[in-house]
């Protein structure tokens, strides 16, 4: 297989004074042009080896893009770009040294495929050449390829990286990518109950895959000592997965929260049953599209933005949608809980049809900025970057407005209202603007909450359907009226949902959880963090 | 809890429809007419799939007309709404076969649609078209079955993982519904007597619309680094496709790793995704967008004119449904009435060009013969076929891996005339009510 040439390579590459100047570009050249003959994915997995045996780092630039799909010929002549699709056509440069060659509408060059095959042969050929890389960042790169697609062929290539690191993280993760490569060498037993030590000393899921695949293959000593370092990668790991489970529950917690604190207010404040409530948060998602939209065709350079000027837009559509409403239909309905709510959702339908006849059925797109994209590792936990910048986003939101709540003349004007309309109106607080204002401000929340969602959910015309019920149970279970009791009412649904997922499947879960909430209500009426004074009884 | 809202959707709807709020076409000059029924839910959650099919249908019909219409008469269509209101769709079709006395219904997506309307079908003797890939287990001498079986999607699927990705271990993930279960009771069958052992299949379901998906793709990490190659079937319907996919991907879940094959999801529903992080992900169909045949170029053409959008997609369901609207225009003309028997007699042994290059018969089990591809993911949206089923699959209604449905077979030419005849005791009626 693979081995041989990773050595020759490696030797080739030492040899060369280790990237000094290509040997022959001429020779690069005219193995790269064969891109171009190359009619099915095994004739340019051969070209793709031809070119790494080459041992040239030169070829990285070409074997990148032939991985990630940016490798293009022209029709016209057979030549080979890298390229860059903007718009509808593709910026070329040259795929060795990188310059400029001009552009080429989509419809003159077309793309030399790849398929999983060819983009797993690609990095693990790039393993080796970039194991003497000058970036340590790679080299640690090259080490984990290594680590993961283990070779007994490799330990030679290994063992003169090591020698020369300087860098002890990647040295350490060098030393790993040997032991691995020992675990599936002919070594004596010795030498690889060491080299398990040594693996079980970096106690993650490869190292657990690679454990696992030796005690299936091996006996005696070295089986056992594969067999103890499961045992205790398997114990450490399951004290993260716990972890792991927190941040799960913390994280459906604060989606749960974003979509209940608005609610809180109109339904726990105010005490209407706004079954609309989802679809103010649906209008911020598509607020978030149209501003998204915008961004791509005007400033591109934006685009990681569009977020923050999506933020106060969605907020203002959604409170002046909900200050028409609670103006146009609610304030007609004032104390008729049941009217308000076949009237609220006979709104909730209206607007999803609209969303529906003005954007289509289908769902849109709503790209994540860089910042929210991809993940991180805690230790042995992955968290996504979208979701932790959600759990202090809802946060924020939570902070601001227990502020505008408890701080500020309107949030005191809110709350006399609720407690008694009637002595607050005769105190000259003009309590039909309080009502509108605090209904416009609980749709504006949901507006934003819209936004973070369209991070994590389809935007399509039914978000909001999805989440009314959700808001619904956590404000209930918080205890109405109480912006504290939602949170803390969120984050134990989310962490209790998380916490029976894994043991009861995702189906029956939600089915517990809402089980438990019945017979929680049954025994509280009022919900976690119940009202008192004579404000509950009016 | 989305069943709560639909049930409460659903009582609305059929609030509006009562109010005469129908959106049937008006029918006049019925005499130089036929009517084709068009039973897609424009509304509610499903509309998101299904708008897509009434516009293909309108298309086809136009065109239809175009060419001089059928036996000298122009085609009309009846479009009504069923608001994915399973019941509804019963009353709907109901509607159509009795009050507009349609020739033929084209129709449903989801099975448990499918699945209200057949009594309505079988009672008023009318025909219709389903063009979505769907569980098998069922033949009805009423319906044409014109999307895939799962021999005709999921079995090849995981023949060319294990083939050609070398896989060992398997997630079978899917929403909680007939099709999904259904689909994975069968492949569950077929990797067991392929040798794969138990504790090497996760099976794992989800509500309609989930949306928190970090558990489950931890899981399925998880599940995958045992030290075998491990590759995810997605039965995963609708809308909970896309938060799956963003999670796979900020997970960091490569396809080179952990290649997830889908059978619900193409080129319509990743419009709304970005597909960058996603390359290499498989999807398995009988059609797509991106391959190349003369047919299927001018299609396109002709379906992005129709619909005065550049940016349109095509997809399988909808090249179902060309395949089944010819084969009806040919049986009809063969037979030279819309009369439901006769046409029912005259379909059999019908074939239509399909839109990637050959041929598609009706076979004897009103189920279809199609090539099966197998595509990649790519950055634009579009799938890249690596694999295809070198001849063409006659679609399998009775799984022969499903120990009560292996001795069933379905024919309904005379004298036979039978959805589920038992070749074992030799007597039509197994499994099943058809």
């Amino acid at each position: 297989m693979r081995m041989p040439r990773v050595i020759v390579l490696l030797a080739a590459l030492l040899a060369a004074g280790l990237f000094a100047a290509s040997a022959d570009e001429d020779g690069l050249r005219r193995i790269i042009a064969k891109f171009a003959d190359a009619k099915d994915f095994k004739a340019t997995e051969a070209v793709a080896r031809e070119l790494a045996e080459t041992g040239d780092p030169a070829v990285e630039r070409v074997l990148l893009a032939l991985a990630d799909g940016n490798l293009f010929v022209r029709k016209g002549d057979g030549a080979v770009f890298v390229g860059k699709e903007t718009g509808a056509s593709v910026t070329l440069s040259d795929p060795l040294t990188g310059e400029k060659a001009g552009e080429a509408a989509k419809a003159e060059i077309t793309k030399v495929k790849v398929n999983n095959g060819l983009r797993r042969l690609i990095r693990d050929l790039l393993g080796g050449l970039t194991l003497g890389s000058a970036d340590p960042l790679t080299r640690g790169v090259a080490a984990d390829t290594m680590f993961r697609t283990p070779d007994a062929a490799n330990i030679e290539a290994l063992d003169a990286a090591i020698a020369r690191e300087t860098v002890a993280s990647v040295k350490a993760r060098l030393e790993q990518a040997r032991a691995a490569s020992i675990l599936v060498s002919d070594g004596s037993d010795e030498e690889k109950v060491v080299a398990i030590a040594v693996v079980e000393a970096r106690g993650d899921r490869d190292a657990l895959s690679l454990l696992t695949a030796v005690a299936a293959r091996t006996e005696g000593a070295v089986r056992e000592a594969a067999e103890n370092a499961i045992a205790q990668v398997n114990g450490r790991l399951a004290l993260w997965a716990a972890g792991q489970n927190v941040w799960y529950g913390i994280s459906l917690g604060s989606v749960l929260l974003l979509a209940a604190i608005g609610l809180a207010i109109t339904f726990g404040v105010m005490g209407v049953i706004n079954m609309a409530h989802g679809e103010m948060v649906m209008l911020g998602a598509y607020t978030t599209y149209v501003v998204q939209s915008i961004i791509r065709t005007s400033f591109p350079g934006l685009f990681d933005w569009s977020l923050a000027f999506a933020l106060p837009l969605a907020f203002l559509v959604a409170a002046a949608v909900g200050l028409a409403i609670e103006r146009g239909i609610i304030r007609f309905l004032y104390g008729r809980p049941l009217e308000t709510l076949l009237a609220t959702w006979g709104v909730s339908l209206i607007l999803q049809q609209s969303v529906r006849t003005l954007f289509g059925p289908t769902n849109r797109e709503v790209g994540n900025p860089s910042w929210m994209s991809g993940g991180f590792d805690l230790g042995q936990m992955a968290l996504t970057w979208n979701r932790f910048w959600i759990v202090l986003f809802a946060l924020g939101v939570f902070a601001v407005l227990l502020y505008v709540m408890k701080r500020t003349p309107w949030g005191l004007q809110m709350r006399a209202v609720t407690a008694n309309r009637r002595m607050a109106a005769s105190m000259g607080i003009r309590t039909p603007w309080v009502d509108a204002l605090t209904f416009a401000l609980g749709s504006g929340i949901a507006g934003i909450a819209g936004v973070a969602l369209s991070q994590i959910d389809n935007v399509s015309p039914n978000l909001g359907q999805g989440y009314i019920i959700d808001s619904f149970m956590v404000v209930v279970f918080g205890g109405v009226g109480n912006l504290w009791g939602t949170l803390v009412g969120a984050m134990s649904l989310g962490v209790l949902n998380k916490f029976l997922e894994p043991y009861a499947g995702a189906v029956l879960g939600k089915i517990l959880v809402l089980v438990l909430i019945i017979l929680f209500i049954q025994k509280r009426p009022r919900g976690l963090f119940a009202l008192k004074g004579r404000a509950v009884e009016a | 809890m989305r069943g709560m809202n639909w049930g409460m959707t659903n009582f609305v709807a059929a609030g509006l429809m009562a109010a005469g709020l129908s959106l049937s076409v008006p029918a006049h000059a019925a005499d130089d007419t036929i009517k084709v029924g068009v039973l897609h839910s424009l509304s509610g959650t499903m509309a998101i799939s299904e708008t897509t099919l009434k516009d293909t249908m309108l298309f086809l019909i136009d065109e239809q007309n175009k060419k001089g219409g059928l036996l000298g008469k122009k085609l009309e269509a009846v479009v009504v709404d069923p608001a994915s209101d399973w019941p509804l769709f019963a009353e709907k079709a109901r509607q159509l076969i009795a009050v507009d006395k349609v020739a033929a219904v084209f129709g449903c997506w989801t099975s448990v649609s499918r699945k209200s309307v057949l009594p309505v079908f079988e009672e008023l003797n009318s025909l219709l078209f389903y063009p979505v890939q769907y569980e098998g287990e069922e033949s009805q001498r009423n319906v044409f079955y014109t999307g895939a079986a799962p021999n005709q999607q999921a079995i090849p699927a995981v023949d060319y993982l294990m083939e050609n990705e070398g896989v060992e271990r398997w997630v079978l993930a899917g929403t909680d519904y007939v099709y999904p279960q259904t689909t994975n009771k069968i492949l569950q069958a077929y990797l067991e007597s392929k040798g794969v052992a138990k504790e090497d299949i996760l099976v794992n379901y989800t509500p309609f619309g989930h949306s928190d998906w970090q558990t489950i793709v931890t899981d399925i990490k998880n599940f995958g680094s045992a030290g075998k190659k491990t590759a995810v079937v997605s039965t995963i319907n609708g809308d909970a496709n896309v938060p799956f996919y963003k999670e796979l991907a900020n997970q960091g879940i490569k396809a080179e790793d952990i290649p997830v094959v889908a059978f619900s999801v193409g080129e319509e529903e990743l419009a709304g995704l970005d597909t960058g992080p996603l390359v290499g992900h498989l999807t398995a169909w009988n059609y797509f967008q991106s391959i190349d045949t003369p047919e299927n170029a001018e299609f396109i053409a002709k379906w992005k004119e129709y619909t005065k959008n550049p940016n349109r997609v095509t997809n399988d369901p909808m090249e179902a449904h060309v395949i089944g609207f010819n084969m009806w225009v040919k049986a009809v003309e063969k037979a030279g009435t819309t009369d439901p028997d006769a046409v029912i007699d005259a379909i059999i042994g019908v074939s239509v060009p399909n839109l990637t290059g050959g041929y598609s018969t009706m076979m004897p089990n009103h189920h279809i013969t199609k090539p099966v591809f197998i595509g990649e993911i790519q950055a634009d949206g579009q799938m890249e076929t690596v694999w295809q089923t070198s001849g063409l699959v006659v679609g399998d209604e009775w799984s022969d891996y499903l120990p009560d449905s292996k001795d069933l077979i379905a024919d309904w030419r005379a004298p036979m005339s039978c959805g589920n005849f038992n070749v074992v005791t030799g007597k039509c009626g197994g499994k099943g009510t058809n």
